[in-house]
């Protein structure tokens, strides 16, 4: 593994989006080759990270290198460098793996569409923003990256700009994103107070000194670790800034699979074990993962009720967000990356499938306007099974393991936790199942005219989905295998602290709760909705409270958005700004004028009157001098 | 001799066009833009001449006595700061000229004069180190600009420009008894070199510049005359005041109020530092409410600006290189804003953010330069705004000359921008596209040319800023060093930062104990 080697796998992407960013009005005409080149360039990214990848797991050290001098002075130095090691390998092949199959599918899914080549443009400037967040060797390259796919997403939500409700959500998804951003910002400023840098290995060094805590005290790097997390949040759509990824699915479904469901939402996760040294000093996991598993329990809720396939799947994945800062709170920082990999498969998976259910249906979402699917679209649903089946914890596919682990860890850190994340896994079988029982069984409604259309998409599109199947079912039980003396574990282990609390217990006996669990949502949605269709109005005050999504957008809606646009516009612009402060500098002018025109009065021209105040004047001095003084 | 040169180039170009406008329109534009080009040509000489290992005035020659029994010379000179701001004057002023191509209806020729002799007053400016000579081309500087707006302006205009200059005017009025109180001071020289303190009534003196500077900067809440001003210019006024005049405010401060009085700048910092920050979230908020594209972005710049003030009182290399920095990166990126809302305005007549909406779709290139300088203003990685606002932010945020909790708000103004520019971009260039509005025309190639190299700039900066930082790093240096005597948490020490020094110091220290308890 060379520098030139991380060169080239970021620049593929970036050459990518520029062919297709400057030259898209030529490109238009042929959407092969502008889609082409797209996936080209993530597939180079692609071949790069899978040598990176073999040469590491094969022993070769980490690399960590400066590029070049970006913002430095005296005093300070952010330079753009690299860092691959285990963790980043990971995250290499997850981003460059699913995005290139992304990739490929998009040049399906897209076809006919006007913005064809901006589209592709976009979604390469995204994979190079992914990669320099995860290679950056320092907190500022993170930031880069971490801002970077914060704008692509913005992009590519309102992609279909002239519709309302997709600029509006690319909006809100920027915005909500500055806030956590707000936070990292601090952070970052915390960490160079204390440490004079922002380069990983120098910080995680520096902090595993006998002495550092003598000489700075732990509250710096719980404040630190706090305000990190505050970006985890806003990225990674916790409580309670989670509310822009479900708006998040105005954009085109290849989107929310790549960006809003495998890869960037995943950041603050990744941000937190990478920094796992600091926050094992700091503590302050215990918030990381309760913050999660309130999260994962909350999304899973609101996904029991909702109708409409995409926002069913992004609610499952803020909860699934939720499992895996469990995981990395409670220090199970291997386990936590894993959830994210396999999640990244099978979710990413279950979108493509819900694009391929909307391209068949005309773009229609609802599920009560499907059903009876499985018959036209066979690839489609089994794939779409496959994929509900791992993300429910069924025995031995993907997400049983990744899971299982983060579940068992949690009991070892807190029963509590453990119990709730319990729960959210039987919600998420439930509320899967649900949407497969609905949409892909029992009888059709999908109004005529889109009925006589209903076809399986094209092999452009489907392949990738079989392709995707495949780790999606298997990935977990290959990297799994073994619990805590895994595949995985044991890649990873050179990058993550010792675990503190190792899992106690029976694994079998955790892992037959965690089946056993699973089984029983899935059965209970067979129950419920294998015959019938969710109804149109809610039947009880609770259902109407989750249908609403607890009402949380209008709260903030109310609360936040109108008083400070009305305080905005009413207070400061007009009363402050045009009433008080110009009020008084034309205040001012007026006085003088006023005064200017009462003197003038004086000068009256006559010359009479002038003598009479000169003599006048003379007399008050003379007086003053003789009686005064 | 350079440096002079470049100052009065520009009104040789004035007293040329004077002599030739008979020639014609197109004759009088060649004229202005070549001076322009040359000026900026002859100007990039100061770039390779300038000597970036030393903090001294260069490249001014030597003082020519002006008036002598007074103590008054013409003794010029530039250092790490103004190089900058003399680059960026003579770099907007051909991009302007450019930009006014089609868009000026009557007197073009004293358009054009106007433009130049504005140049040369704010050339001037940055280059004086005589006092006497800074207030003269101070002052002079604000005839042009009051003739671009009272002509050449909007229906309000004679409002503005009247509120533009007695605003200035009151300052500049405070600042000459400073000036003279110097004089002096100093064995009645006017020389700013030979300036040392401590000066008596620095705190009075303080004040008298700062306040003239303050108006100018705006800093809240002497900014109201901004908007007006804004609104009324025409488009190249804007992009001028925006982009240069602004810059004479914080310039002064960077120039006069923290060299020469530090200690009543260390007194004042507890006042002023708050109001820096009420700038940038009172700016943005009532940014955010705007109708008028001009007036957001007018309000725009009070925010920026604040960060600006707030760099500067941080008083330590970072905040301070910061601050400069994201000087030019105002004049760029502000200056392309008003450009582009101008490029709008000539084609639909209108700044009313509601007759747009869905212009992407009928202007892609425009709407692309568009959304880079957007997101440039917003401070986006990669963009030069982000490294001018991070250096400013973390410098003070890490020097600690004030408290944590300034910073914490500044940061927050980080969220703002984002509202209220995407929200504007939103509404503007996203959308359905408007009948009145379906025909208006993408960019023409002039207008590709115009925005280009500010675009070019805007990139420049914010990947790699090293060439732009390393020439300051001296001349800000020596202000740090005038107004603070303690090296900060977290500077480098021998090329380890303190931080962590200290850190491994009781580590070796603990060593070496442990060592000697087990001999």
């Amino acid at each position: 593994m060379s520098k030139e080697l991380i060169v080239v796998l970021l620049a593929a992407p970036l050459v990518g989006f520029l062919i297709n960013g400057l030259f898209g009005k030529w490109l238009k005409g042929n959407e092969k080759l502008s889609g082409g080149i797209g996936a080209l360039a993530v597939l180079v990214s692609l071949v790069c990270s899978i040598i990176a990848f073999t040469s590491l797991s094969g022993g070769a050290a980490p690399l960590d290198e400066t590029l070049y001098e970006w913002i430095t002075g005296e005093s300070f130095a952010f330079n753009i460098g690299f860092r691959v090691d285990a963790l980043t390998a990971v995250m290499l092949l997850v981003i460059t793996g699913v995005g290139f199959l992304i990739h490929v599918y998009s040049i399906g899914y897209m076809h006919g569409d006007e913005g064809y080549t901006r589209y592709f443009a976009y979604l390469n400037l995204f994979v190079f923003a992914m990669l320099i967040l995860v290679l950056g060797n320092n907190y500022l390259m993170m930031f880069v990256g971490w801002e970077g796919v914060g704008l692509c997403s913005y992009l590519l939500i309102g992609f279909w700009y002239e519709k309302q409700s997709a600029t509006d959500a690319g909006k809100k998804a920027f915005i909500v994103n500055r806030i956590g951003d707000f936070g990292f910002l601090l952070g970052m400023f915390t960490l160079f107070a204390a440490f004079g840098t922002l380069d990983f290995t120098a910080i995680f060094d520096a902090a595993e000194a006998d002495n550092f805590q003598k000489v700075f005290g732990a509250s710096t790097l719980v404040i630190a670790t706090l305000l990190l997390f505050v970006g985890a949040i806003g990225k990674s759509a916790q409580i309670p800034l989670y509310v822009w990824l479900p708006d998040a699915m105005e954009g085109p479904t290849p989107v929310s699979a790549l960006i809003h469901a495998a890869t960037m939402v995943t950041a603050g996760v990744y941000m937190i074990a990478r920094s796992a040294v600091l926050y094992e000093i700091a503590h302050t996991g215990q918030v990381v993962a309760w913050i999660g598993v309130l999260t994962a329990f909350f999304a899973a809720t609101i996904a029991l009720t909702q109708n409409d396939i995409k926002r069913i799947l992004a609610y499952s994945t803020v909860s699934q967000l939720g499992y895996m800062f469990v995981g990395v709170g409670v220090g199970a920082y291997a386990s936590g990356i894993f959830h994210l990999v396999t999640h990244a498969f099978f979710k990413g998976l279950m979108f493509l499938t819900a694009g391929s259910v909307m391209h068949a249906m005309a773009n229609e979402l609802d599920m009560r306007k499907m059903g009876g699917l499985k018959s036209k679209m066979p690839i489609t649903h089994w794939t779409f099974l496959v994929g509900a089946l791992a993300i429910a914890g069924f025995p031995f596919l993907s997400g049983f393991w990744s899971k299982d682990e983060i579940l068992h860890s949690a009991w070892g850190s807190s029963p509590i936790i453990y119990v709730i994340g319990l729960i959210t896994a039987f919600l998420t079988a439930f509320y899967m199942f649900r949407l497969i029982f609905v949409t892909f069984y029992g009888e059709s409604r999908v109004e005529p005219e889109v009925a006589s259309h209903l076809h399986e998409s094209p092999s452009v599109m489907w392949v990738p989905l079989a392709i995707l199947a495949i780790p999606s079912a298997l990935i977990g039980l290959l990297l799994g295998w073994g619990g805590h003396d895994s595949w995985f574990h044991h890649f990873t282990k050179s990058v993550f602290p010792e675990a503190h609390h190792d899992a106690s217990g029976n694994v079998i006996l955790f892992m037959v709760i965690s089946s056993v669990i699973g089984l029983a949502g899935i059965a209970f949605a067979w129950t419920r909705y294998s015959k019938r269709v969710p109804s149109d109005e809610p039947t009880s005050a609770i259902h109407r409270l989750l249908a609403n999504k607890y009402y949380i957008d209008e709260a903030y809606n109310a609360l936040i958005v109108q008083p400070v646009k009305n305080g905005s516009h009413f207070l400061l612009w007009k009363l402050v700004d045009n009433g008080i402060i110009d009020g008084i500098v034309n205040g001012v002018a007026a006085i003088v004028r006023f005064i200017g025109g009462l003197l003038r009065r004086f000068q009256t021209g006559v010359v009479q009157a002038y003598i009479v105040s000169m003599v006048l004047g003379i007399v008050i001095f003379l007086a003053y001098y003789l009686f005064f003084t | 001799m350079l440096l002079s040169t470049v100052i009065f180039l520009p009104l040789l170009g004035v007293i040329a066009i004077a002599l030739l406008r008979g020639l014609g329109e197109s004759a009088i534009k060649g004229i202005a833009l070549a001076i322009g080009l040359i000026t900026f040509v002859i100007s990039l000489g100061l770039y390779t001449g300038f000597n970036a290992d030393t903090a001294t005035f260069q490249l001014g020659g030597t003082p020519i006595e002006w008036v002598s029994g007074l103590g008054i010379s013409y003794h010029i000179g530039i250092d790490g700061i103004s190089l900058w701001l003399v680059l960026l004057t003579t770099f907007l002023t051909p991009v302007c000229i450019l930009a006014a191509w089609n868009s000026v209806e009557k007197g073009l020729s004293g358009f054009m004069m106007s433009l130049l002799a504005l140049e040369t007053g704010m050339l001037g400016v940055f280059c004086s180190l005589d006092l006497f000579l800074f207030f003269v081309f101070w002052e002079s500087m604000l005839i042009p600009m009051y003739f671009l707006i009272g002509i050449w302006g909007g229906e309000r205009r004679i409002y503005a420009t009247v509120k533009f200059v007695l605003y200035t005017m009151a300052g500049s009025a405070l600042m000459l008894v400073g000036i003279l109180a110097l004089y002096f001071q100093n064995d009645n020289s006017f020389d700013l070199t030979t300036l040392s303190g401590p000066f008596e009534h620095s705190d009075l003196l303080f004040l008298a510049f700062f306040v003239a500077f303050a108006i100018k900067v705006p800093l809240f809440p002497f900014h109201t005359w901004l908007p007006d001003a804004h609104v009324e210019a025409p488009t190249v006024g804007s992009v001028i005041l925006a982009g240069v005049l602004l810059k004479m405010g914080t310039y002064g401060i960077i120039r006069f109020c923290l060299p020469l009085f530090p200690d009543a700048a260390e007194k004042f910092t507890p006042l002023i530092v708050p109001l820096a920050v009420i700038g940038i979230i009172y700016g943005a908020l009532v940014a955010m409410v705007q109708p008028d594209l001009k007036k957001l972005v007018a309000y725009s710049s009070v925010s920026h600006l604040g960060f600006v003030v707030l760099g500067l009182f941080s008083k330590n290399p970072a905040g301070l290189q910061g601050s400069v920095l994201q000087m030019i990166n105002h004049g760029l990126s502000t200056g392309a804003l008003f450009l582009l809302v101008g490029m709008i305005y000539e084609r639909r007549h209108s700044r009313m953010i509601v007759d747009f909406g869905g212009l992407s779709k009928r202007m892609p290139i425009f709407a692309t330069v568009f959304m880079i300088v957007t997101l440039s203003s917003i401070g986006l990685p990669g963009l030069n705004g982000f490294v001018g606002e991070y250096m400013i932010l973390f410098g003070s945020f890490v020097q600690g000359a004030f408290s944590k909790v300034y910073v914490v708000f500044a940061t927050a103004g980080v969220i703002l921008a984002a509202v209220y520019m995407l929200w504007m971009f939103q509404r503007v260039m996203f959308g359905t596209l408007d009948k009145t509005n379906e025909n208006l025309p993408d960019l023409n190639a002039r207008e590709i040319v115009v925005m280009l190299p500010l675009l070019l700039f805007i990139v420049w900066i914010g990947v790699y800023p090293k060439p732009f930082l390393n020439k300051m790093e001296k001349s800000v240096g020596l202000v740090v060093t005038k107004v603070q005597a303690t090296p900060a948490m977290g500077q480098l020490e021998n090329g380890v930062p303190v931080g962590t020094k200290l850190a491994l110091r009781e580590t070796e220290h603990e060593k070496s104990e442990k060592e000697a308890q087990t001999k």
